[in-house]
This record gives structure tokens, sequence and C-alpha cells, in this order.
């Protein structure tokens, strides 16, 4: 269950209070993100939209703790990220966060295994575990046959599901999705949202993503709007089949 | 070692790039080699000097001669065990380039106080009565393809000038690989023959051996004092100090090198760290993303140091190429210096200059990288 007014339980997975982000350019205050709540619980699949500049990516960024807020806290998993090192923030979205980008952002010079592989070079795997978790990952997005691949044989839709295998073979407590089929084609964007879904249904992976794509936010069970900085209305989508 | 797929996959980013870099790494490490080698080369007389050795030359420069007559007046000094005396001869053997030094020695004496060149008792039983005899270093001998017995025309230009002819009688050995075998030695006495009037009973200088190295400053300051103020004074000094005053004539050797030595490793830091910090701003939203799934920032410093290591231990094929090279370089040179020898010392020092600058030039870039905000590279895709 999403909720917005900073009254979710303690159960949630993500709860976020009060944020405030603002940034100085040319001796000038731009507040991005202003007075922002949210709880989002385990298994959610929330969609962010809004006009470019409303804060989307922002929110993004600090939920997935790549940037820190002003003003407010966030806390992942009964984690209070906000106050974290720098070192410590690193560890921590290692554990918990997965991150799909809209240009897919693979390493051109690695194969898909490889660039699947990368989260798990951080933990204490061994080669054969880390094979394991690779080619599992890669047989859920269905490129098993593709894993000698390197990015520039793959098309923009290939590359993205590398890219979620990428984000999901540690087991990360939730995705993070920025505009993930935004650099796609229709029948390429619709396989993103199906594997997407899929994810969110049988393996309970919790994804927030941010999107302008009214068709991929259908796919959500919430989708949230944001306007200036501000969540203005929390709408139950209901079509996660 | 799990991260090694990643550092050698950047690597081969550029494959060209990678090529010009590391040949930029072997040029500079050969020629830092090749330059250490002739630094050898030239202290070499220095190093191998007898520590028991003076050389007595005249005190205005050591083209001026002292007269013969000094030897018996040398002899009775305390503490001078042996001595013998050598002139330049500066003869040419059929052409300029087939430059080596020879010398008219003093047969009598020269063993005595150069035990460490050793020659066969037969050979140097024929050249002690053999007045136009020749004894040779192996090296030179080797150079010409001598054998015993052969005839060998020089010309020289001075005392009087013509072609003088000389039977080869013997070869002389080092006991030393770094012993110079490459001398050409004639007889006093049919040099003395020869030479005009004005020239004779006149020496170029004399080599002596004392009894104990520590009365060498004594013995060297007797000798000075024995003819200061005649028409020939003398300078006195140990072999070795004469040896690195001899290198000095050709000037600063050491800092000539060690200037050439830094400006090719300066330019190497500078082409390696371009390299790498073009390499690094080219892959910025990569090493964001990578930042992003949880490398940390001595992970990606690591990262960046781990490649321009490894260019710098590939570039030191050029050590290994130096490795075959000088021996080669040395025979095309040789009689033009001593013995060029690559020695374990220097490819050590080449060795750990290559890891320096690897380290050095990727420092830059690394902090660079390690800095990276990842909300600041993810937006340069």
């Amino acid at each position: 269950m999403v909720r917005v007014d900073g009254k979710g339980n303690n159960n949630s997975l993500i709860q976020a209070r009060d944020l405030d982000k603002a940034y100085r350019r040319a001796g000038e205050e731009i507040h991005v993100l202003q007075n922002l709540s949210l709880d989002v619980d385990k298994g959610d699949f929330v969609a962010f939209m809004g006009p470019s500049g409303s804060g989307k990516t922002t929110l993004l960024n600090l939920l997935g703790g790549l940037d820190v807020p002003t003003r407010g806290s966030i806390t992942v998993a009964g984690d209070e990220i906000t106050h974290m090192s720098s070192s410590k923030l690193t560890e921590w979205r290692a554990r918990h966060v997965g991150f799909i980008f809209q240009m897919y952002n693979l390493i051109p010079v690695l194969t898909a295994f490889q660039n699947v592989e990368l989260p798990l070079l951080l933990t204490k795997l061994s080669k054969s575990e880390r094979r394991q978790h690779v080619e599992a990952a890669l047989t859920i997005v269905g490129l098993s046959d593709r894993m000698n691949h390197y990015p520039r044989q793959l098309s923009g839709g290939q590359e993205q599901r590398v890219a979620i295998a990428r984000a999901i073979v540690a087991d990360p407590s939730f995705l993070l999705c920025d505009e993930p089929t935004g650099d796609l084609d229709r029948k390429s964007a619709d396989e993103i949202l199906e594997l997407l879904k899929r994810l969110c249904k049988e393996h309970d992976k919790t994804i927030l993503m941010v999107t302008h794509d009214p068709a991929a936010a259908e796919c959500a069970q919430a989708v949230l709007h944001l306007n200036k900085g501000v969540l203005v209305e929390g709408v139950a989508a209901g079509s996660h089949a | 070692m799990k991260y090694m797929p990643l550092i050698w996959a950047n690597l081969f980013r550029k494959k060209i790039r990678l090529l010009l870099t590391i040949g930029s790494f072997a040029v500079a490490l050969f020629l830092f080699a090749f330059l250490g080698v002739v630094r050898d080369a030239f202290n070499r007389g220095a190093s191998v000097a007898g520590a028991d050795r003076l050389v007595i030359i005249n005190r205005t420069s050591i083209i001026n001669t002292i007269p013969l007559s000094y030897r018996d007046k040398i002899l009775r000094i305390p503490g001078v065990k042996s001595i013998t005396h050598n002139n330049w001869f500066g003869g040419v053997y059929q052409e300029e380039k087939n430059f080596f030094p020879q010398f008219v020695i003093d047969p009598e004496n020269q063993r005595q106080v150069f035990p460490e060149f050793n020659v066969q008792d037969d050979q140097w039983n024929t050249f002690l009565k053999d007045r136009q005899g020749a004894v040779v270093g192996a090296r030179t001998m080797e150079r010409f393809g001598w054998k015993i017995g052969d005839r060998i025309p020089i010309k020289t230009t001075l005392y009087g000038g013509g072609s003088w002819e000389f039977n080869l009688d013997g070869v002389y050995h080092g006991n030393n690989p770094l012993d110079d075998e490459t001398q050409f030695w004639i007889q006093w006495d049919y040099f003395e023959e020869r030479i005009p009037q004005s020239e004779k009973g006149q020496i170029g200088w004399y080599v002596l051996r004392v009894d104990n190295p520590d009365d060498s400053p004594r013995i060297a300051k007797s000798i000075d004092g024995e003819f200061l103020n005649s028409p020939n004074e003398t300078k006195t000094e140990t072999e070795s100090a004469f040896a690195a005053g001899w290198v000095k004539q050709f000037g600063n050797i050491r800092f000539l090198i060690i200037t050439i030595g830094s400006v090719v490793f300066f330019t190497l830091l500078l082409v390696t760290g371009n390299t790498m910090a073009i390499s690094i701003r080219e892959r910025t939203s990569e090493l964001a993303v990578l930042k992003a799934i949880g490398f940390t920032d001595r992970a990606i410093l690591g990262f960046v140091l781990g490649e321009s290591l490894v260019i710098a231990l590939v570039g030191c094929v050029g050590l290994l190429f130096a490795m075959v090279a000088v021996p080669v370089i040395g025979r095309a040179l040789a009689g033009m210096l001593p013995a060029l020898i690559l020695s374990p010392e220097t490819l050590v020092l080449g060795f750990c200059a290559a890891i320096v600058v690897g380290i050095a030039s990727a420092i830059l870039p690394g902090l660079s990288a390690m800095h990276l905000r990842v909300v600041d590279g993810l937006r340069r895709v």
C-alpha cells in the first residue's frame, strides 16, 4: 500500500518523511522537492509521473542513496540512510538497491554475463556461485542464450533486459527504474514492462519507476504525480494483473 | 583477482591507444637502460681501478709529457712498490672508424703494475724479444679477426707520422668481465727508436703501485713535491680519481644522462597521465554506474591504478629489448666505448621507475574518478 501523507506504519519497506531537496545555482536556491513524504510496502510497484523538472529523478536518487536530502529522512528496511557516510551508503546500495536506467548503462567492453556479474563481485560468493546466480538472472529475463554477447551485439530491448538482470542478480530490497522504456520502441517497451510486472508478481520485487509513458504507468499498482517538487496526488492504478 | 577481467577489458577498449602507450613505456625504458649502460661504460674505469695504483701526469695536462728520468726518483720514494710508464700512440688501423686505444708500454714492468691483464707466458716471452711486437686485448682481436703472427699496420700522425707495422705476438684477457680488453700494446724500445729526437725520453704518464693504499695520499704528495718548480711539474692521483677525471673530459656525463633520463620519464609521465585522464573522461558514466551499484571509491581508484600498472609492467618489454639489443649495439660500437654491459642494477632501477611512473600517472585521473559524484556522472550519458 502506497501512502503520501506521512502516516504509513513502521512496517513499510520505504519510509520517506518531510523530504526537501534544494540546489544553489548562480546564487539562487532552487527547491526541487518540498516536504515530500512517502511510504512503500514490500512488493509494491509504484510509478512516478510528472513534467520534466518536477523532481522525479531527484526523488529516485534520494531513495536510492545516490544523493542526500537537504532536510527530512529516508528509512529503508529499518536502515536510516540519510545520515550514512558515503562509504556506508555505497555498501548499503550494493545490498538493497537495483538500478535500471533509461540508457541501459551497460559496460560496453564486458559481455552480458560479465555485466550481470558486476554486483556479485562485491559479495563473498565463489566463482561457481556467481555463475549460478548470473545464469539464473539471465534466464529470468530470457537471455540465457546471449550470455557471451557484448552490448553492441544486442538490441535495445535485450540490453535493457541485461540491465534488469544486473539489477536483480544480487536480490536487492527494491528496484529503481528511471524511464526504463524511454529509449525503446513500443514492442520492446511492452516486453520490458511485462518483465517488470512479472518480477513484482512472481518474485515479490518492490519497484519504483519514473516514467513519462502512460502505458508504462498503467502497469504499476500505484501512480504518483509530482509537480514542482510536490506529490500532488496518489492514484491506485490497480491494473497490475 | 576477480576484478582482473574488468581491468583487462577496459585496457583493451582502445587497442591502438593501448599499443601506443605501452610503446611509449617500452621506448622510454629502453632508452633508460641504454643510458645506464653508457653511464656504466664511462664510469667503469673508476670502478675497476686498482686501489693500490697511482697515476702521475704532467700538471699542465695529460697531453704534456714527463721525462723518463723521473722514474728512478719516484722509485726512491718510500712506499712505492713498482712503476711503469705509458704513451698514447694515437694511430689508425686501416681507417678512422676502426678506433681502438694503442699504448706504448714498458714491457718489463707492465705485468707487475697491471696484474689483472693475463697473457700466456710463451706469448709474453715472444713479445719481450720482438722489438716490433704487439699484444692486443681479446675484444679487439675478435673484432678484427686477427690471429697470433699477423702483421698489423698502424698509421699515425704523431711522432713524425707514417705507417708502423707490428707483429701480433700475444693476446691478453682481463680477470674481470669489466676489464678493458680493447687495448693494443707496443714496445717502448721500438717506439723510442723511431720517434723524432726532440720527443725522445718523454713518456705520457706513469702508473705505480704502492705497498699500502692507505699511504697513497702521502706518496702522491711526496711525488708532486719532488718535482715542484721543475719544468715538468706532476699531478699524482689515485687511478680511480684519474679515471673519473678522464671521463669528465667528455663533459659531465652523469649530469647529461640524468637530465636526458629525467626528461624522458617526465614526458612519459605526461603521456601516460594524459592517456589515463582521457580514458577516465570517456567512461565517466560507466564509473558512475559502478559506484551506483556499490563499488567503493577505493575500488574505483584501484581500477585506474591497476590499468596504469598493467601498462607499465607490459612496457617493461623495453627492458627485455635492451637486454637483447645492448650486446648487439656493443659489438657495433666496439672500440668506441668499453664493453657495454646491462647491469642487473640498471634493470631493477628501470623496473622500479616504470612502477613509479605507472602509479604517478594514474593518481590524478584516479582521484578524479574516485571523487566523481554518481548523480553528476549519470547525467553525462
